[in-house]
């Protein structure tokens, strides 16, 4: 069966206005949150949970057990997050929904907070998103006139108020804890868990947080159930995902897939295949964090949790990006290196220090003054860095693509070297060192 | 210290921002956010008197605003040039963007030229990957730029003043193939050059 548009249909066809109320409502937008209103937290909870819906932030975790670990005896206020924090290298999905159909997203947020028995919610959006900012602000007055927020919304006897927050330039404010820190006023700076946020998270309370897309699936879930929503793609990926599609490729853009859409025919289908002139180097499914595939690896990979983690990468936020063999995999490594060291927000060693040194390593190598040792050093540093030795996954995004790139393209690093590199032994370094990569469970 | 003040309509918005918290401490981005857009950057002073108003010590706002890449502890140019530099955009071409108004504007990245109307600085993603090369000028996104668009896009933001309402990213039409294949970085290229001249020898 051919899954539907769940998430783009609407900003496809009404193009320009399909940020507005009045074509929201006119395409059925507002009826899930009433439909919502008549039901018990536990029902919705429920419909979520059977929907197999998993987090589309980048770690996949599934959206309703997210939801139960909420303390319903709790006497303090509960918060709903919604990170809006869109920063993974390669992705723009979250944008394009705040964009282009900025209600969906704040109707899932309401059935979230009605879930969770939420009075105050917060979108955080990260500082450059002025333009979505600007939309969804509109759409936030819009909800406002109508009574669909304040008191008692759509003449309900519940409260709802949000809050948008907006950030100032920092890729860590995208972690949950770090988002956080954030919206608390503080550099954001990930926190140790436990305690996860959902026991005390924003302002010490129990608080729950989702990312933009995940949210705007809620909606559909609500209207058509969740044993509708499990129909489409495979046993353990359900549903439909946003991909973010960048390179040297015919037809870059935001994509709809079912989950389980063949990896190739998407590139030679949709995207419309290289570039003239460009071949396939590699692919990076899920955003900068995951490793790349070779077009080895490509051929037969689905588009999905499983398959992707077969081929040892993940689905990540889905920030697809395709690379061409006229770029070589040193110079992706150095850019990407460049990015973790900017980002590491400092705390943890292995990260602070880790990422830099990646990048000075990769530097050197590029410059033509590298050695194998320098190839092995970074293998080695990567795997001091990643499998819970710090305090969030930054340490890890960085370690996966430096084994990853070398593992996959070793002649791209040894052919820079200054001495010839032996080959076999550096295969063996890539071999003590690779178990850090994904691979199915 | 100096006296620091802003605007009566900033300090209302001020109020009403922290208001919207559960706590003070929380209003610290969008309350430095309004500093920056009154001031054009944050200086000492005004961090003294933003941690007055949130009651925080002013090492922590410190801390704050150099943790974060979009606020300005020192005087920027008219026009703030942030050009992304991540894999999607470096993969096409976005060092051939950079180098153009490097060399137009005779600064590197960190620099503000020296009539004070262009500040350049490389950042990282900006989320706008399938139209890359692409920067944010001020709040405002430029998208599937090329080196003859920036020449054409500068003499047009020297000529005007910034719009703060005017956020609508322009996208220009994709560049032709011939275009990008001037623009990609050719690292590889250097091992097939040293190939092609052992070849001659």
């Amino acid at each position: 069966m051919n899954a539907p548009r769940i998430l783009m249909q609407r900003g496809l066809d009404h193009a320009g206005r399909s940020h507005r109320l009045g074509t929201y409502e006119q395409t059925g937008g507002y009826r899930a949150v009433r439909k919502a209103l008549e039901m018990s937290p536990e029902a919705l909870l429920d419909e979520v949970k059977k929907s197999g819906l998993r987090g589309r932030g980048g770690a996949g975790f599934p959206t309703g057990t997210k939801w139960s670990f909420i303390p319903r005896d709790s006497e303090k206020p509960r918060y709903l997050l919604c990170n809006s924090d869109e920063s993974e290298p390669g992705t723009f999905k979250d944008r394009w929904l705040l964009e282009n159909d900025p209600h969906l997203v704040l109707e899932g947020m309401m059935i979230a907070a009605l879930t969770i028995d939420s009075r105050l919610m917060f979108n955080y959006f990260r500082g450059e998103f002025t333009f979505p900012l600007q939309r969804w602000r509109q759409a936030v007055d819009e909800a406002y006139a109508k009574g669909y927020l304040g008191e008692g919304i759509f003449g309900s006897d519940r409260d709802l108020e949000v809050v948008t927050h907006y950030g100032a330039g920092a890729y860590i404010a995208g972690e949950e804890t770090g988002m956080i820190e954030s919206l608390e006023g503080k550099r954001a700076q990930p926190r140790n868990k436990p305690p996860f946020p959902a026991v005390e998270g924003l302002f010490g309370s129990p608080t729950v947080i989702n990312n933009t897309e995940t949210l705007a699936t809620i909606p559909w879930i609500v209207t058509n159930g969740g044993d509708a929503y499990r129909q489409f793609g495979t046993e353990k990926s359900r549903g439909t995902k946003l991909w973010s599609c960048s390179g040297p490729i015919g037809q870059p853009g935001v994509y709809e897939l079912e989950m389980g859409y063949d990896l190739m025919e998407f590139l030679d289908g949709e995207l419309g295949g290289m570039l003239d002139g460009v071949t396939l180097k590699g692919i990076i499914p899920g955003g900068s964090s995951v490793p790349v595939l070779t077009p080895e690896e490509c051929r037969g990979a689905k588009l999905d949790y499983e398959s992707l983690r077969e081929r040892g990468s993940l689905v990540g936020s889905g920030g697809f990006i395709v690379i061409g063999d006229n770029v070589s995999a040193a110079d992706c490594l150095l850019n990407l290196a460049r990015f973790y060291a900017h980002e590491s927000c400092g705390q943890c060693t292995p990260c602070r220090e880790g990422c830099g040194w990646i990048e000075q390593l990769v530097d050197k190598i590029l410059e033509g003054h590298g050695t194998q040792a320098d190839i092995e050093r970074i293998l080695r540093l990567s795997d001091q860095m990643a499998g819970g030795k710090t305090i969030c996954a930054l340490a890890d995004a960085m370690a996966w693509p430096a084994v990853a790139f070398i593992k996959k393209y070793p002649e791209d690093f040894a052919d820079l070297c200054a001495e010839p590199v032996d080959m076999d032994a550096l295969s063996a370094a890539v071999g003590r060192h690779d178990h850090i990569l994904p691979r199915a469970s | 210290m100096a006296v620091f003040t802003l605007p009566d309509a900033a300090l209302v918005e001020i109020d009403r921002t922290i208001a919207r918290y559960p706590e003070k401490q929380a209003a610290m981005l969008p309350v430095l956010w309004t500093v920056q857009r009154e001031q054009g950057w944050i200086s000492p002073d005004a961090m003294a008197w933003v941690a007055d108003r949130l009651g925080c010590s002013a090492a922590a706002v410190q801390s704050v605003v150099t943790f974060y890449t979009m606020f300005d502890d020192g005087p920027v140019g008219k026009w703030k040039l942030q050009v992304c530099r991540t894999l999607s955009c470096e993969l096409m071409g976005a060092r051939a963007v950079i180098d153009r108004i490097r060399e137009r504007l005779g600064i590197e990245a960190g620099e503000t030229s020296e009539d004070g109307v262009f500040t350049l600085q490389e950042v990282e993603c900006l989320a706008s990957c399938g139209t890359g090369p692409m920067m944010q000028c001020n709040f405002k996104f430029y998208e599937n730029l090329t080196p003859e668009r920036i020449d054409a896009l500068l003499d047009e933001l020297r000529a005007r003043e910034p719009d703060p309402d005017d956020v609508e990213p322009v996208i220009y039409e994709r560049p032709a193939i011939d275009v990008y294949r001037a623009m990609f970085p050719d690292s590889l290229a250097r091992e097939r050059t040293g190939g092609a001249e052992v070849e001659a020898q």
